[in-house]
């Protein structure tokens, strides 16, 4: 189990002061001029060397991003954005950063604009979190009040501005260029890529998008260096992360953990086990809402981290890990997440606007079990004309879940089906 | 509560509308349509929803077609396009809450309120709307009034919170199940080792 | 250049052009329905997918840019599957109503049925409708139909700078709709119906009247505005249906006013079918043999001078050369092709062209716009001004009326006395003028049709030449006409011959007696009140201002009912084509007047157009070839002289009547109460691009 010292988030359960001299005690802004002295270069080689990985679902390593960005600023300013749209059910772990630990957000702004050449970042928090945003705003306050952003942040000639940018209910705007698309003020559409946003991003300008615990954790990468973070969790998958473990456990929590913990040792050391005993257990969806579910045999001692489960053909995600018993009606779960997807998609391209709607009314029926069973091969079918067609990963995302039920589950689909056909008999 | 046809005519009051100069001053110059959502949040805060004249005032402000500014008032969902009441009772049912008993919490919702999903007292008190997940899933099953976060809900302690906003009240937001936030039942199992020296209590 | 494997085919392509482009270049067609060459890329709708050779997923061919060494394959299997997965999602919610849909026969989604469409439906559950939307008198909605692939929204937004179209909501109940304080009231808004690829937008005013295939199709020319745009003539029997832009990069792209295209169903309405004479006070109808003898027995024996001829907004070269030569067998040097009276200076023709040309004004750095509302007066113009200041790097300014006109521009008033500042450089735009690279003014006819016109032409001619508007591959100096018969009629020499009256001068001499015979030929916009005794001799289509005033009416063809040539307000020589008949005993203009000449007893010498398009020739070999363009070589133009303090203003003050055909339509009556004057001067709301 890692080590309460190797612990990022010292905070994570609002125990200690959030404002910036509970802060302080717990090491950040420890001297981060030195670490700004770096230089730029320096501070992307140990970001890689870390092997941080994006803490937001997509795993792309987040010193590669930042090296794709021009190395000088030309006529286009660049910019450095936060996603803070945490939406992907399941999902609650920035939320914890942003309102019990917001300056390791706000020095990890600090830091990762600096390395990519910016001089101003927008942290883009989706509108529900008001009491988040308001910690936030208190938090970039106190920084700005303290010379440790803005002009001159820190005495090291760096100008730096940083400001909150709320959004409205959009789940869609957690994709980074439909992030964008929001900050801009038009309607949270995804763009098509290329260009990519290293190249023409925000305003048209350089930008990289980070999630708030890719960013959160990068002061304390730097100062305990990066060979600590990889040290940590497995290659490629190195490093600890902020679980969010919910569901049919006995005691749901968030919890940062190091990479690569089985999802047994997981839930039995932080959530006091499977609700009913282990031989309770059904299904897994281990890494938010779009994550394909797994059965008992394929999660119970997968390594909790991107290629662990990408093994069993599932994902880690946000490591947000939703857990149900044998109690959960499977099918009305992965209805109502088809359902949110269906309300989710932006409507732009034709395969998720079309598709979504399509899966989540047969997705109705086959919960009432009105449903043939050939029908079953044709609802799989329609989730792989959705995937890989759209604009962006929303069409996927609606895709997989039904394709984890269909492939993991599928006794539990006819036996809707076969219970319904019986009483109707 | 206002109706549709009662608003004729919106703009910021004085202090808002120096928040909203703020607020554009976010943003670089020429690209003031950045504000947008922080306006219409503003206004909303304002006049309790978003009406065809607040879509115009604030795209006059920002210089947009007032279609673009309809879109963006379309497209998100906290963008009241009806009145709403004074306290909007948003319960999540996705699927984590779902899992955690939003069954429970829905009912005895709709019956301390009087109200089915996406309607409103007549006193114009309370709106009750059945949301998408709102991030607070290891405290599931949640709603959200208002600004604030109802936490790790029974049937029964959804009542004791509504029925307290009846009586003027204002319920503590967060868990309402005793929980340290988002740390497990009983305590949390990890950082017990820290202390923080200089902490102020 | 990269170089790329397209089907097989290696070829190599201009970098930044997309996979579709450059299917294209090698014949590839690849299917689409959001694509739009002219439009902003969006991507949304799917159907262009394509396969890209160690890229993991299909990728959208409209937006993906060439690489070097790609290997694309646009119809494999695997591309097959992924566009027939993109038409089932697009038709499970889309009406089967084809065999009620004016679309049906020309639809894109129903073509690309046929090749990607499975011949069941899987779909069972419900499906969607949509409630139409009030788009105005012009444009009817289907809204079930729609496939959300937003060119409308482009359209409106980007190229005729109107946003008043968007997509509300969002998910599966995306809909397309007008903001509800707009009117969809641009002057271009027909192009969203040819624009749309389903049957979501379709023609209101053709509801209904025609099945797509039904129609013969004829290319001809506008003559509703001065610009000359490329249109098609669809018809059944002898009725024209609808009228539809055709491509022409360098005038109209393949966009058309609306005016352009709907007011048709004024060449059905109030036409003048067969002759008339006035007895007793009142027009009855009669045969051509006794109008003939009737005109006869009062212009026989008169002295020339005495009579006149003035020509209209949309009459042909033809027409003015037989009347110009039949006047010259009377003996009469009266006659006029500016029946507005605008200064115009005949002779001196870079005097009174569009000479940067249409396409040219994109390459203009800086404009003046003077006594001209181009929005209304030449649409398709104005979205090109609109286009090139998109471009950037474009600074514009107007001297005149004050509007919205959906490019940004510097509004300097409305007095002629700023023209004089700035010709004189006393006005900080003298200074924008002078230091851009391709300068340019435009001066509309609200400008030239004042008494002061010739001094304002002299001023803007002054300011043209300090600025550098007129140098070696540049010509900026342009006059917007918005008759499609002015120019024509200038290079002709259809003005007073020597010792002749002009415009002014005939209705005068009218009204004072001097003159005792007036032709006529279309002109309806001439004071015709003040033609005192005169006798009217009215040669046109339309029982409009003209025939009202007449005492002979003489009915001819339409645009669309004759073969006749004009030369647009750049100096384009173009002809129409005969597309159906003139209706009753109308005739052909120059046969009309060719007949009456032997009625006279002094028979003009031409038999055939042939022969009467070489008297044209003759008389000015610019006008000899069809389609061709001289540029004119400059001369100063206009005499200086006093300004008036009359503000400037457009020559147009309702966009959707201007002619006797427009006056007639039904469609443009009804625009005319619901957007008024156009401009969306109705629509209380800005666009968003006001200066």
């Amino acid at each position: 189990m890692l080590r309460d010292q190797d612990r990022i988030f010292t905070n994570l359960y609002g125990i200690h002061d959030w404002r910036l001299s509970g802060a302080r005690s717990r090491g950040d802004w420890d001297n981060t001029k030195a670490l700004l002295e770096k230089g730029r270069d320096a501070i992307i080689e140990e970001v890689k060397t870390s092997g941080l990985r994006g803490r937001g679902g997509a795993g792309f390593g987040t010193g590669m991003k930042w090296s794709f960005m021009p190395k000088t600023e030309g006529a286009r300013p660049h910019y450095l954005v936060i996603n803070a749209d945490e939406g992907e059910p399941g999902t609650c772990k920035d939320r914890e950063i942003m309102r019990f630990d917001p300056h390791k957000l706000v020095e990890g702004a600090l830091l990762a604009s600096f390395a990519i050449g910016a001089h101003a970042s927008y942290i883009y928090i989706r509108g529900e979190f008001v009491r988040e945003a308001e910690h936030l705003q208190v938090a970039i306050d106190e920084a700005y009040a303290a010379g440790l952003i803005g002009k001159n942040a820190c005495g090291s000639g760096w100008d730096f501005d940083l400001y909150v940018h709320r959004g409205a209910g959009a789940y869609i705007c957690g994709e980074e260029s439909a992030l964008i698309e929001s900050l801009e003020g038009k309607k949270g559409q995804p763009r098509l890529k290329p260009p990519f946003p290293a190249g023409v991003g925000l305003y048209g300008c350089p930008t990289t998008v980070n999630n708030v615990e890719s960013i959160a954790v990068v002061p304390t990468i730097l100062r305990r260096s990066g060979a600590w973070f990889a040290g940590l969790g497995r290659a490629k998958n190195s490093g600890t992360k902020l679980f969010c473990i919910s569901g049919h456990v006995n005691k749901p929590c968030n919890v940062e953990e190091e990479m690569g913990i089985t999802f047994r040792e997981l839930i039995d050391k932080h959530c006091g086990g499977i609700r009913g005993g282990w031989d309770n257990l059904l299904a897994v969806i281990p890494g938010g809402s779009s994550t394909p579910a797994l059965t008992r045999e394929m999660i119970e001692n997968c390594p909790m981290d991107f290629d662990g489960l990408r093994e069993q053909g599932s994902g880690l995600g946000t490591a947000a890990v939703i857990v149900m018993d044998k109690s959960t009606d499977l099918v009305r779960a992965i209805t109502r997440l088809s359902r949110f997807y269906k309300h989710e998609s932006c409507g732009q391209c034709t395969p998720c606007r079309e598709g979504t709607g399509w899966l989540w009314r047969m997705m109705e029926r086959l919960d009432k079990g009105d449903m043939a069973m050939e029908e079953i091969d044709m609802l799989f079918q329609v989730t792989k004309q959705v995937e890989g067609h759209t604009i962006c990963a929303l069409g996927d995302a609606a895709a997989w879940p039904i394709q984890g039920l269909i492939r993991n589950f599928r006794p539990v689909i006819e036996q809707k089906i076969r219970a319904r056909n019986a009483s109707a008999a | 509560m206002s109706n549709e046809t009662e608003m004729t005519s919106f703009a910021f009051t004085p202090e808002n509308l120096e928040k909203a100069k703020a607020i554009i001053a976010k943003y670089p110059a020429g690209r003031q349509q950045s504000a947008v959502m922080p306006l219409l949040d503003l206004a909303q805060r304002q006049v309790g929803w978003t009406s065809i004249p607040v879509i115009e005032y604030i795209a006059d402000l920002l210089e947009m077609a007032p279609i673009r500014v309809q879109e963006v008032v379309t497209f998100y969902t906290m963008y009241n396009q009806r009145p709403v009441g004074k306290h909007h009772v948003q319960v999540c049912t996705n699927i984590c809450c779902l899992l955690n008993g939003s069954d429970g919490v829905s009912e005895a919702a709709k019956e301390a309120l009087g109200l089915d999903w996406g309607e409103s007292t007549e006193d114009g008190m309370f709106t009750l709307s059945e949301v998408e997940c709102l991030g607070a899933c290891v405290n599931a099953p949640m709603m959200q009034i208002n600004d604030d976060y109802y936490e790790g809900l029974t049937p029964d302690s959804t009542k004791n919170v509504l029925e307290a906003i009846k009586r003027g009240e204002t319920p503590k937001p967060g868990p309402q199940d005793g929980r340290q936030f988002s740390a497990p039942a009983g305590g949390p199992t990890t950082l017990g080792e820290l202390t923080f020296g200089t902490e102020k209590a | 250049m990269p170089k790329l494997t397209i089907d097989g085919t290696e070829i190599e392509v201009e970098a930044g052009m997309t996979i579709l482009q450059a299917a294209e270049t090698i014949g590839i067609e690849i299917p689409r329905f959001c694509y739009h060459e002219r439009l902003a890329v969006a991507g949304n709708c799917r159907m262009c997918l394509v396969e890209v050779e160690k890229m993991p997923k299909p990728v959208a061919s409209c937006a993906m840019p060439v690489g070097e060494g790609m290997v694309v394959h646009t119809g494999n299997a695997n591309v097959r599957k992924a566009r027939q997965g993109v038409m089932e999602f697009l038709l499970i919610n889309h009406p089967l109503d084809c065999p009620i849909c004016d679309q049906g026969g020309e639809c894109d989604l129903q073509d690309q049925a046929m090749a990607y469409g499975g011949d069941r439906g899987r779909y069972n559950e419900e499906k969607r409708s949509v409630e139409d939307k009030d788009y105005g008198p012009l444009i009817q909605t289907w809204m079930t139909r729609c496939i959300q692939c937003t060119r409308c929204i482009r359209f409106i937004s980007e190229i005729a700078g109107t946003p008043v179209l968007g997509g509300l909501g969002r998910s599966e109940h995306l809909e397309i709709g007008r903001y509800v304080g707009a009117a969809v009231s641009s002057e271009l808004s027909g192009n969203l119906i040819d624009l749309c690829p389903v049957g979501a937008l379709t023609n209101k005013p053709a509801s209904y009247t025609y099945r797509a295939w039904e129609l013969k199709k004829t290319e001809s020319v506008d003559v509703m505005d001065a610009l000359g745009s490329a249109i098609r003539v669809d018809t059944r029997g002898n009725e024209v249906i609808r009228i539809l832009p055709r491509v022409n990069d360098d005038i109209n792209e393949e966009w058309l006013s609306d005016r352009s295209r709907f007011a048709v169903d004024g060449l059905k309405r109030q036409r003048l079918d067969r002759a008339y004479v006035r007895k007793d006070g009142k027009l009855v109808p009669t045969s051509w043999n006794d109008a003939f003898a009737t005109i006869a027995a009062k212009v026989n024996g008169l002295a020339g001078n005495k009579i006149a001829a003035i020509a209209g907004d949309q009459t042909d070269l033809e027409t003015m050369q037989a009347l110009k030569d039949l006047l010259a067998v009377l003996g009469s040097p009266n006659m006029d092709c500016r029946q507005d009276g605008a200064k115009l200076v005949p002779g001196n023709r870079a005097g009174y062209l569009f000479n940067s040309t249409i396409a040219g004004i994109e390459q203009a750095d800086a404009l003046l716009i003077v006594g001209s509302n181009p929005r209304i007066e030449a649409p398709v113009l104005n979205a090109r001004i609109r286009k090139r200041w998109l471009k950037g790097g474009f600074k514009a300014a107007v001297i005149g009326p004050k509007t919205d006109l959906t490019f940004k521009h510097d509004y300097l008033g409305d007095q002629a006395s700023i023209l004089a500042d700035i010709a004189s450089a006393k006005h900080p735009f003298f200074e924008v003028l002078k230091n851009a690279q391709n300068p340019a003014i435009i001066l509309g006819q609200g400008a030239l049709t004042r008494q002061d016109g010739t001094a304002i032409l002299a001023l803007a001619s002054k300011l043209a030449e300090a600025t550098g508007m007129i140098k070696d591959g540049w010509n900026g100096f342009n006059v917007l006409h918005t008759a499609a018969a002015r120019v024509g009629g200038l290079d002709l020499g259809f003005v007073p011959q020597a010792g002749g009256k002009d415009t002014d001068g005939i209705v005068a001499g009218a009204a004072s007696g001097d003159i005792s015979v007036v032709f006529l030929a279309g002109a309806d916009e001439v004071d015709v009140k003040n033609l005192g005794n005169a006798f009217v001799v009215y040669m046109g289509t339309h029982g409009d201002a003209g025939a009202h005033r007449a005492d002979v009416v003489l009915p001819t063809a339409a645009y669309t009912e004759k073969s006749a040539t004009f030369v647009n307000t750049e100096g384009r020589v173009q002809r129409t084509r005969l597309a159906i008949f003139p209706p009753g005993e109308a005739k052909e203009d120059w046969k009309v007047i060719r007949a009456l000449s032997d009625a006279l007893g002094k028979p003009l010498p031409f038999d055939t157009v042939k022969q009467l398009r070489e008297r044209i020739a003759a008389s000015n070999p610019l006008l000899a070839g069809e389609g061709s363009l001289t540029a004119a070589s400059w001369a100063p133009v206009g005499t200086e002289g006093a300004l008036s303090d009359k503000p400037l203003a457009s020559s147009i003050d309702n966009f959707y009547q201007v002619d006797p055909i427009s006056r007639a339509s039904k469609t443009m009556a009804e625009c005319t109460s619901q957007f008024g004057g156009g401009c969306g001067c109705n629509s209380k709301k800005k666009t968003g691009t006001h200066g």
